[in-house]
C-alpha cells in the first residue's frame, strides 16, 4: 500500500471522535464545509481552525501522520495559494518578485482560501480516520430512510457502498501481489518510454478482472448460501444511538458556527 | 548461487501508527546449490524475507547478498532487473499471475522481457512446458482453459523459462491435493538436483521441509528462532511447539517408539520401506534377546 496516503484509511481508536456517532459525525461535516465558505474575517477563520486542529488533538492521531499523508494536498494547497497571490490585484504593493508586483490584499486572499482548503480536506479526512468503513454505510443507509417512502433503494444502495468499501483493500493487496509476481518476471512500472510502462499495465490488469469477477460469484455464492434475501425485515447488529457526547459535540458545533458568523465582517 | 542476509531488519509503514518490524536483525547464509526450507507460524516474516531475494523489498536495515549483487538499506538498486532473471520466485498461487492468450505466450513472457532471443525462446518455453509435466499440445491453448494443477504448472513454466539459478518457492503446493502435492514437489527436488538450482522453500508442511531440504530455517515473530539440518531441527519437539509447529508425523513416531522400546533408531530419511525393514528387524532382535 501507499504508505504517504491517509484518505479513507482507518485508524483503530479509543477517542471521543471515535466513539461518536457517524451520523453526528457527517452531519457536523456536512455543516462544516458550508459553514468555511462564510468565513471572511481571520477571527472567524481563527475559530475553525481552533476548531478543526481541537478536533485533531481528541482523535490522539498524531498530526504529523495527517499532515504527511496528506502530502499529494499540499501541491494543491500551494497551487492555489501562488494563484491567489499573482492575480489578486488589490490593496498596496507589498514587494516585487522578478518585477511582478505583489499586492497586500494578494497574500491576505492567498493565505485565507488555501487555509479554506486545507480546513476542508482536514476535517473530512478526520471522518474516514475515525470511523469506519462500515459505520460510515450504516450512517447513510440510516439518514437517506426516509428516502424509501418514494421508493429509493436506499438499502441496495447502502450495500452497494458497503461492498465496494469492503473489497477495496483486498483489490489493492491482491494489485500489489499480482504487481510483485510480474515484477518477478521482469516487468518494470517504474521507469522506461512511457508506451512500454502502458503496456505494462495489462499482466497487472487482466488477473485483477479475473479474480474480481471469481470474487464476486463468491460473493453472490455465500450470500445466498446464508439466506440473503434484500433488506426486508432485515435487524441490525449495531443499532445507531445517539448518546450525550454526541448532542454535547452538537452543541459545541453549533457554539462554533454562531461564532463564525459573529466575527465574520 | 550464495544468498547471505546481514543484520537485516525490515519495517512496514515505518514512523505511522501503523509501524510493523517484520524482520528483526536476521543474519543467515545459504550455500550455492544448497535446498533449503524456511518454515514459521504465519506472521512470522517468512513471506517478506522472501521478498528480499529478488529485491522487491529492501532491507531498511543491513544487507543482503545474493551472488554478486547486494541489496543495501537507502541505495538505489540499479542492477534489479539482472538479479531478477537470477532468481525466479514462484509466489503462493502463481496461476492468479497468468494473463496471456495462450499458454506459449504466458511461459515466454518472462524470458521476453529480460530480452531473450527469439529462438532461444521457443527452445525454452518447449523444455520448461516438458519439465512441469504437460504436454506441448497444450501451448496453444488458453490458459484460462485449463485445470487449477495446470494452471499452476503453466505459472511454474514461466518462472522456469527465465533459467534461474536460484528458485524461491513460497508455498507452491497449497490448495493441491495430495498425489498433486507429491508430484509437484518431486518435480522441483529433480529440478534442483539437475540444475543445481538454489532452493528456498517457504512451506508450513514439515513433512516437505524433512524430505527435501538439506537445511532449514525456522522464524519466529521476525527472527530467526532456530536453524540447522532438518533431523537436529525436528528432534526439537518442545521448542517448535513453542512457537506453534509440529513436527513431522514420521518424527513423532520415532520419537514415540524409542521411548517405549527404549532403544534408538537409526533415521537418515530412507525411503519408508527401507525404514519399516529396520523396524522389523528392531523389534524381532529385541524378541530374541530376551
Amino acid at each position: 500500500m501507499n504508505d504517504s496516503m491517509i484518505i479513507g484509511q482507518y485508524v483503530p481508536g479509543q477517542s471521543l471522535v471515535h466513539r461518536m456517532d457517524p451520523r453526528m459525525k457527517m452531519t457536523i461535516i456536512f455543516f462544516f464545509v458550508i459553514v468555511v465558505f462564510f468565513a471572511n474575517s481571520f477571527g472567524s477563520y481563527g475559530l475553525l481552525t481552533l476548531f478543526a486542529f481541537v478536533s485533531v488533538a481528541i482523535t490522539r492521531i498524531p498530526l504529523s501522520f495527517i499532515l504527511k499523508g496528506l502530502k499529494p494536498v499540499w501541491f494543491l494547497i500551494l497551487f492555489t495559494f501562488l494563484l491567489h497571490v499573482f492575480f489578486t490585484r488589490q490593496g498596496d504593493v507589498l514587494f516585487e518578485i522578478f518585477s511582478f508586483p505583489v499586492y497586500e490584499e494578494a497574500i491576505e486572499q492567498g493565505v485565507k482560501i488555501s487555509l479554506r482548503f486545507f480546513l476542508l480536506i482536514l476535517l473530512t479526512s478526520l471522518l474516514t480516520l475515525t470511523t469506519t468503513p462500515i459505520s460510515i454505510t450504516d450512517a447513510i443507509e440510516s439518514m437517506f430512510h426516509p428516502l424509501k417512502k418514494v421508493k429509493f433503494p436506499v438499502h441496495e444502495l447502502a450495500l452497494m457502498m458497503s461492498i465496494s468499501l469492503r473489497f477495496i483493500p483486498t483489490l489493492m493487496q491482491e494489485t500489489e501481489k499480482i504487481s510483485k509476481a510480474q515484477a518477478s518476471r521482469g516487468v518494470d512500472f517504474r521507469s522506461g518510454p512511457i508506451k512500454e510502462r502502458v503496456k505494462a499495465i495489462v499482466p497487472l490488469l487482466v488477473p485483477l478482472f479475473v479474480s474480481a469477477f471469481k470474487r464476486a460469484e463468491d460473493l453472490a455464492m455465500a450470500m445466498e448460501a446464508r439466506g440473503y434475501q434484500g433488506g426486508e425485515g432485515r435487524t441490525k447488529l449495531r443499532e445507531l444511538t445517539l448518546t450525550k457526547e454526541d448532542i454535547a459535540a452538537l452543541v459545541l458545533f453549533v457554539v462554533v458556527m454562531v461564532g463564525v458568523f459573529i466575527l465574520r465582517t | 548461487m550464495q544468498i547471505s542476509f546481514k543484520n537485516v531488519s525490515y519495517i512496514y509503514q515505518p514512523k505511522t501508527p501503523f509501524e510493523y518490524k517484520a524482520l528483526q536483525d536476521l543474519s543467515f547464509t545459504i550455500p550455492s546449490g544448497s535446498f533449503v526450507a524456511v518454515i514459521g507460524h504465519t506472521g512470522s516474516g517468512k513471506s517478506t524475507l522472501l521478498q528480499h531475494l529478488n529485491g522487491l523489498l529492501a532491507p531498511t536495515h543491513g544487507e543482503v547478498e545474493i551472488g554478486d549483487y547486494k541489496i543495501q538499506a537507502d541505495e538505489k538498486n540499479k542492477q534489479l532487473k539482472s538479479l531478477r532473471e537470477q532468481v525466479g520466485v514462484v509466489f503462493q498461487y502463481p496461476e492468479h499471475q497468468l494473463f496471456e492468450e495462450t499458454v506459449y505466450k504466458d511461459i515466454a513472457f518472462g524470458p521476453t522481457n529480460f530480452g531473450v532471443e527469439k529462438d532461444e525462446i521457443d527452445d525454452r518455453v518447449e523444455r520448461t512446458i516438458d519439465s512441469v509435466g504437460l504436454s506441448s499440445d497444450m501451448l496453444e491453448r488458453s490458459p484460462f482453459d485449463l485445470s487449477g494443477g495446470q494452471m499452476r504448472r503453466v505459472a511454474i513454466a514461466g518462472v522456469l523459462a527465465m533459467e534461474p539459478s536460484v528458485l524461491v518457492l513460497d508455498e507452491p503446493t497449497a490448495g493441491l491435493d495430495p498425489r498433486g502435492q507429491r508430484e509437484m514437489m518431486d518435480m522441483f527436488y529433480q529440478l534442483h538436483r539437475d540444475q543445481q538450482l538454489t532452493t528456498v522453500l517457504v512451506t508450513h508442511s514439515m513433512e516437505d521441509a524433512l524430505a527435501y531440504a538439506d537445511y532449514v530455517l525456522v522464524m519466529d515473530q521476525g527472527q530467526l528462532y532456530m536453524e540447522g539440518e532438518p533431523l537436529e531441527v525436528f528432534h526439537q519437539k518442545e521448542a517448535l511447539n513453542d512457537v506453534g509447529l509440529d513436527v513431522p508425523e514420521i518424527i513423532e513416531f520415532i520419537t514415540k517408539f524409542e521411548q517405549k522400546f527404549d532403544t534408538s533408531m537409526q533415521y537418515t530419511n530412507q525411503p519408508l520401506s527401507q525404514f519399516a525393514e529396520q523396524l522389523k528387524n528392531k523389534l524381532k532382535g529385541g524378541h530374541h534377546d530376551e
